[in-house]
């Protein structure tokens, strides 16, 4: 249930590398086209694309449940540890090591079981029970226990050593994905970090993908500012870096117009709130939430979510169940109307309910230096040192003046504006669904893409909308992994794990043995 | 936990089978009651199916109060409090005698012992170790099948 990110700005993307014409207009390649092209190629039966965190999730699920050896799977990459990205983008939205993420304690990617979970864990090697005591009276007593940041990124490098992730890995940017004549698919590539990068190409049967986000994403105003001012500076994304921000309010007084109601909204106030109790600083706050709950919102029959001073309150990203329960369930059976229509009552941007965080807001509110603003973003213009910004609110128009505006809206998850994802749309058969990403069955599989006895599958972010919602989260690639490497096995190119192997398995997970 | 109804019933049963047939067989002998060995097993043996049958009475209307949480789970301590009134009900029965095929009525003390041991055992195997040799069970709302 912790929101999994993989971006790079597009500025960051590698220009495809030279290829002839042939090979980039053909749907279809054959053996002796690649040949012809120049193009080296080695063979691999399952290629997984991506290399954060739903590649080492799904790795190890083939590893661990699907009991494949590490030369059965390659993992292509630019990033040198599954966890890189995950880790860059928690850090700049203001997650330090020391916090706990939004993710569930037996959300652990490096564990196929789930237990023992990380509260277990914590308990254990803190010599403490809280933890244990968290897990017992959550939620009616307390908020849900989540585990530090710190704690999750060494489980899963310890996890990676233990299944040989990095035999597995091979550094390279995918440019595409194309089917091949006779079954199976080219995966074609480049390592970017050379002088003059070769390109490659890995013939295979079946490929994964879990390519993350395109990039950033910025309102359309915010985005306008940046562009024609050509101004980083003073209009943020809460998911680059954004130091200079709070440095400034800490030299002098200044005012931060944050937009966003979610999770990264509330760790950007938590910083601009800590900061100034802490500093003493005088820095004012405006909230612009174009959305503002202040009572029971979303739709589940009789249930209702929390919602209060403008933020809808969930424990995890998605109602509970998503993930192995009741609504996961429905949704797996349901028709896609009918599954949009759900998706549209659970959906809305929430936030988790912290008690600390409650107390601070408070506080801040009181304070007066800390305002939300029902509202959208008009119009944003550079005013002398800061920015001037038009709000369209309830009874007209509000003008407010700020230092810096903080974008807490997300990231950018058009999967056509994608090179590896629009390539597959384009060429590889693939659909939109009704949410404007790559439309996937209940095994992940992306329909209209299959090749002979080979299959695609997309898991992550890039699958939402399909017949479960979670996608981006934790649990949910340990779920789709699970999805993906069952439906191998049901095709007869892996084991299908049993009650008898699985606690074979654990027990190796347990001792800390390689495999 | 997050269970769906079919999910519940099927881990009550499984558990309780398993489980709980290996705490009854191992407690009844050091029970405080009276009586020959095979006679005690009978009388625990039938309270734990009782408690099986009973149970699936009572699942249903813990899903039916499910409903009213947004999350739609089912917290750990929920699972540990509702042997209160389950106990009760099965503890009623159990020492007015009233079981089906029981041999004579059930000493209270005895079947709290009795209730608590397999409970808890029950309530914790379910919260951890279930996990281990079923990978699919806590995807699919604890079903089994």
């Amino acid at each position: 249930m912790t929101e999994v990110i993989d971006a790079h700005s597009p500025a960051e993307q590698p220009a495809t590398t030279e290829l002839p014409p042939l090979l980039r207009t053909s749907d279809f390649w054959t053996d002796e086209m690649v040949a012809a092209a120049g193009i080296t190629s080695y063979d691999m039966p399952i290629v997984t694309v991506g290399g954060g965190m739903g590649s080492f999730i799904t790795a190890d699920y083939l590893r661990v449940a699907g009991g494949l050896p590490t030369t059965d799977i390659q993992v292509i990459s630019n990033l040198s540890h599954p966890w890189q990205t995950y880790e860059r983008l928690a850090t700049v939205s203001q997650i330090k090591q020391e916090d706990r993420i939004r993710s569930d304690s037996a959300s652990r990617p490096d564990n196929i079981w789930g237990f023992p979970s990380y509260a277990l864990t914590e308990a254990i090697r803190q010599r403490t029970l809280a933890p244990l005591w968290q897990v017992l009276v959550e939620p009616v007593f307390a908020d849900f226990y989540t585990p530090k940041l710190r704690m999750v990124m060494e489980s899963i490098a310890v996890e990676a050593r233990r299944i040989r992730y990095w035999d597995m890995l091979r550094r390279g940017d995918v440019e595409l994905v194309r089917r091949r004549v006779g079954g199976g698919y080219f995966v074609l590539f480049a390592d970017h970090r050379v002088q003059n990068p070769t390109l490659q190409v890995v013939r295979c049967r079946d490929v994964h993908l879990a390519v993350g986000y395109t990039g950033l994403q910025f309102l359309p105003e915010l985005q306008e500012f940046r562009t024609t001012m050509n101004d980083y500076h003073h209009v943020v994304n809460a998911y680059e870096n954004h130091e200079h921000v709070y440095h400034a309010l800490a030299r002098r007084p200044g005012t931060v117009l944050v937009r966003g109601g979610g999770i990264v909204a509330s760790r950007v106030l938590e910083r601009l709130i800590r900061d100034r109790l802490t500093l003493g600083l005088q820095t004012r706050i405006v909230h612009v939430l174009r959305t503002y709950f202040d009572g029971p919102n979303g739709k589940q029959w009789v249930a209702r979510r929390r919602g209060r001073d403008g933020f809808a309150y969930q424990g995890f990203n998605y109602p509970k169940s998503v993930w192995g329960g009741q609504l996961k369930a429905e949704m797996r059976n349901m028709h896609s109307t009918r599954r949009d229509k759900v998706y549209s009552d659970i959906g809305g941007t929430t936030t988790a309910w912290r008690r600390e965080w409650q107390r601070q807001l408070r506080i801040a509110r009181d304070g007066g230096w800390y305002r939300a603003v029902n509202g959208s973003v008009v119009e944003v213009r550079r005013d002398g040192d800061g920015v001037a910004t038009r709000l369209r609110i309830a009874d007209g128009e509000l003008s407010v003046q700020a230092d810096y505006i903080i974008d807490c809206t997300g990231l950018n998850a058009n999967v056509a504006e994608h090179q590896v994802l629009g390539d597959l749309l384009e060429h590889g058969g693939a659909q939109l669904n009704s949410m404007r990403r790559i439309d996937v069955d209940e095994a992940f599989g992306v329909r209209g893409a299959d090749s002979g006895m080979g299959r695609v599958y997309v898991t992550g972010a890039a699958s939402l909308g399909g017949p479960f919602p979670g996608v981006d989260t934790f649990l949910g690639l340990q779920i789709a992994a699970q999805e993906v490497v069952d439906d191998i096995a049901r095709r007869g190119f892996c084991r299908r794990l049993g009650p008898v192997t699985s606690m074979a398995g654990w027990w190796r997970w347990i001792t800390g043995q390689q495999i | 936990m997050v269970p769906t109804l079919m999910g519940r019933i099927q881990t009550r049963l499984f558990l309780l089978a398993l489980v709980g047939a290996v705490v009854t067989a191992a407690i009844t002998p050091i029970l405080p009651v009276d009586g020959p060995l095979h006679d005690r097993y009978r009388a625990t043996f039938i309270v734990l199916a009782s408690v099986a049958v009973l149970g699936i009475g009572w699942e249903l209307l813990y899903h039916v109060c499910m409903q009213w949480r947004w999350e739609k789970d089912w917290p750990t301590m929920f699972g540990l409090f509702t042997l209160l009134p389950e106990g009760v009900l099965v503890g009623f029965l159990a020492v007015l005698g009233i079981l089906p095929l029981l041999p004579a009525s059930v000493p209270a003390w005895a079947f709290i012992t009795h209730f608590l041991a397999v409970w808890v055992a029950v309530w914790l195997f379910a919260n951890g170790p279930m996990r281990a040799p079923f990978i699919r069970w806590r995807f699919r709302g604890g079903r089994l099948v």
